[in-house]
């Protein structure tokens, strides 16, 4: 049974081949059909290979795909606890906005190139978590990559779009770089790419705080900074919302963004032998989660709130990665799968059913307008703020904890991170206020138009809501009377990490306590807070920002990071290329070549001169010649 | 008797004029008298040797050098006139199409 874990990917490069191939002669509703199905198919497997997975890991090799000399990598797949989660929770998010895109692009004019890519991002997705080793991985990895770009510059007709794409894909290019130099740094002194082989030789190869397993742990580090979107090369995600609202829901929020996360997780052997990579992993993550929070809080676009959102609870990961919580990592990337990818599309729904208008000042009061949406949004908001129960504290209030209580953490990330909690609060509610509540601020030409969506954008959206309420009960923490099941699953996999890390000491219940109730409280003041300024129609937003104009104008342009790094990076990359053309390319090696050819055009023309067409001439060389051959014999004869 | 060395030199100031006519004179018809005055350089120098050596051989060659004269005049007028037909001249400096 667990032989067939290689047919979890291949499913969708399936759907991926013939949507792509024959995607012109499938009608609408083929393509539709083959993209779900074939997800869907690989959703089962994965959930099947989860059930029959048992105690240990299961490795399977397809085949060989690299061998040279002592180099050898295949299409070799692990099947851990682990990559379990990580499948079923892909490829089940995966088919839910698969289903959901059936409705959302049914207009399009290129439905099934649509399907296409998206079935190349889920095989890519899959063989990501999937791996046995890293160059796979890194194969999977730059996969998502290139669907990533396809799919924001789906809209290539838009020059924003267009353009979204190609920063995406370049500012991915600086991590991938750290991330394949990473796995250059493996094999050089592992001699094998393989995950079970190389982390089991880690621990003897390396005493704790080795500066090479810090060097590699950065490089990867970097890599995972690139795809998660963490400062500093969180750049690309907002604007990546250029893309369809499925797309951002699957590939920006729910999947490939949270890859950074898995590999950290993956690789937490690697990184438990480095307290330094761990400190720097855990200080970025809680700083991109303040950052990006206070960034969204502003924000006037619905899906751009929902990305610095997003990097922000990324942010929340790779905390929890950083004080050695990788269990709680990725039970936050699971559940924030869920409520996310639910903002998302109900975003989607909002965005669709007023006709692409996605500014959020020119909603308001759809409530009873959409009442599908309005409602599962409202779980996704509660989720995310941390309402107590749902998905979403469950796995924060983990992470939250771990944080103060893991011998690598501290109050002071703890602190950052309930800020961040309050921050969240705050500003997922004043979406939702300012979508759902209050007066409509739309035209009433538009209000007659306004429609909720149909069947095959809601269903997804329940199920969606359902999974964000019950989701983190899986996970439901001892002190509230759980059993922590999630962690207890994952912990064979994070066993050989735990040995290398200092054990922390116990702390009392009532800390637990404590900590928690403060949490939900700052939740709560920013849902206050929230509630007074955007659904009371309070005039303070506006007195604050003409009290302080400076600092709303810097956090409204995200601190002008993006300026600061085209005068930084962007104009001396720019300037030195031109710099190279003109000079190095134009008059060096133009020159040469050119030079080259004009020195060849002048030996043709002095080789010329003689034939000049003048009879004379030639008989007098003829004569001269004759005399020369004459004087030669003489001479040579006498 | 005359010696041998003034046949051939009078043959060779003959041979030398009829270079320097090839050479200098852009006339066609010169140059083609001037080739006459060559051949007939070579010729004279055929026949002192054949005294020289009181050897008939050479006569062979002279009258085939006739021969060849002969149908070279005839050839070389007839291409004469046809160019000067086509070009209205005979100057060989104004024949330069052949020119690299």
């Amino acid at each position: 049974m667990l032989n067939t874990i290689w047919l979890i990917p291949v499913f969708p490069l399936i759907g991926f081949m013939i949507n792509g191939l024959f995607g012109r002669r499938l009608t609408r509703y083929g393509s539709g059909v083959l993209g779900c199905l074939t997800v869907f198919a690989s959703f089962i497997l994965s959930l099947l290979a989860m059930l029959f997975l048992g105690e240990g890991p299961h490795r399977f090799t397809l085949a060989e795909w690299i061998v040279a000399g002592r180099f050898t990598v295949s299409f070799g797949f692990l099947l851990d606890h682990l990559s379990a989660v990580m499948a079923v929770t892909v490829s089940g998010v995966a088919f839910l906005i698969h289903v959901y895109s059936t409705g959302y692009m049914a207009q399009d004019e290129r439905f099934s190139r649509y399907f296409a890519y998206l079935n190349l991002f889920v095989f890519f997705m899959l063989v990501l978590v999937l791996a046995d080793n890293f160059l796979l991985l890194y194969m999977g990895w730059e996969g998502v990559g290139l669907c990533s770009y396809l799919l924001i510059g789906f809209w290539f007709q838009k020059d924003s779009a267009a353009n979204a794409g190609k920063k995406a894909f370049i500012v991915n290019r600086i991590g991938d770089f750290g991330f394949a130099l990473g796995i250059m740094l493996i094999f050089w002194k592992f001699g094998s790419v393989y995950f079970p082989e190389v982390f089991a030789a880690a621990p003897e190869m390396f005493v704790p705080g080795d500066t090479l397993v810090t060097a590699i742990c950065l490089l990867l580090f970097l890599g995972a900074t690139g795809k998660s979107a963490q400062i500093p090369l969180y750049v690309w995600l907002p604007d990546a919302m250029e893309g369809p609202t499925p797309v951002s829901a699957l590939i920006h929020a729910a999947t490939m963004v949270t890859a950074g996360v898995y590999m950290v997780a993956r690789c937490s052997v690697l990184f438990a032998l480095s307290p330094t990579a761990l400190l720097v992993v855990a200080i970025i993550g809680a700083a991109t989660a303040l950052f990006a929070a206070t960034m969204a809080t502003v924000q006037n676009d619905i899906k751009r709130v929902l990305a610095y959102s997003t990097i922000s609870q990324l942010g929340y990961m790779f905390l929890a990665c950083g004080v050695a919580a990788f269990s709680a990592a990725i039970f936050h990337l699971m559940t924030h799968a869920f409520f996310k990818a639910l903002l998302f599309l109900g975003a989607g729904s909002v965005i669709h059913a007023l006709h692409h208008e996605q500014d959020l000042r020119h909603m308001g009061g759809l409530r009873k307008y959409l009442p599908a949406t309005f409602l599962t949004f409202g779980v996704a908001t509660l989720a995310i703020s941390g309402f107590p129960g749902l998905a979403g504290f469950v796995s924060k209030d983990e992470i939250l904890w771990s944080s103060f209580a893991s011998p690598l953490g501290g109050v002071a990330f703890w602190v950052v991170g309930v800020l961040t909690a309050g921050l969240t609060a705050f500003y997922m509610f004043r979406l939702f206020f300012l979508a759902f509540y209050g007066k409509s601020r739309f035209s009433e030409e538009t209000a007659t138009k306004v429609h909720e969506s149909p069947m095959s954008m809601t269903g997804p959206l329940v199920i969606l809501g359902i999974l964000s309420f019950v989701g983190g009960w899986i996970g439901w923490p001892k002190v509230l009377g759980g059993g922590n099941s999630f962690e207890h699953y994952l912990a064979p996999v994070f066993a050989a990490a735990e040995e290398l890390l200092p054990h922390g000491v116990n702390h009392a219940h009532s800390t637990e306590f404590l900590l928690m109730g403060l949490s939900v409280g700052i939740a709560l003041l920013g849902f206050i807070w929230a509630y007074r300024w955007y659904l009371r129609g309070s005039t303070a937003p506006e007195n604050l920002k003409n009290k302080f104009p400076a600092v709303y104008r810097l956090v409204q342009n995200k601190y002008y990071i993006d300026e600061f790094y085209h005068l930084v990076i962007v104009r001396p990359i720019v300037g030195g290329s031109r710099w190279l053309w003109k000079y190095f390319d134009e008059l060096v090696i133009d020159g040469s070549v050119n030079g080259l050819a004009a020195f060849v055009r002048q030996l043709g023309q002095a080789g010329a001169q003689p034939q000049n067409g003048y009879f004379r001439g030639y008989a007098a060389t003829f004569a001269l010649g004759s005399v020369a051959v004459l004087a030669w014999l003489i001479y040579v004869l006498s | 008797m005359i010696p041998l060395s003034h046949y051939l030199l009078v043959s060779a100031v003959l041979f030398g004029l009829g270079t320097v006519g090839v050479l200098i004179s852009r006339n066609l018809i010169t140059i083609l008298m001037s080739v006459e005055l060559m051949l007939n350089a070579a010729n004279l120098a055929l026949i002192s040797f054949a005294r020289w050596h009181a050897d008939p051989g050479a006569h062979v060659f002279v009258f085939i050098i006739f021969v060849v004269a002969a149908a070279e005049a005839a050839v070389g007028l007839s291409l004469v006139i046809a160019i000067f037909r086509r070009k209205n001249t005979v100057d060989v400096d104004e024949l330069n199409i052949l020119k690299g």
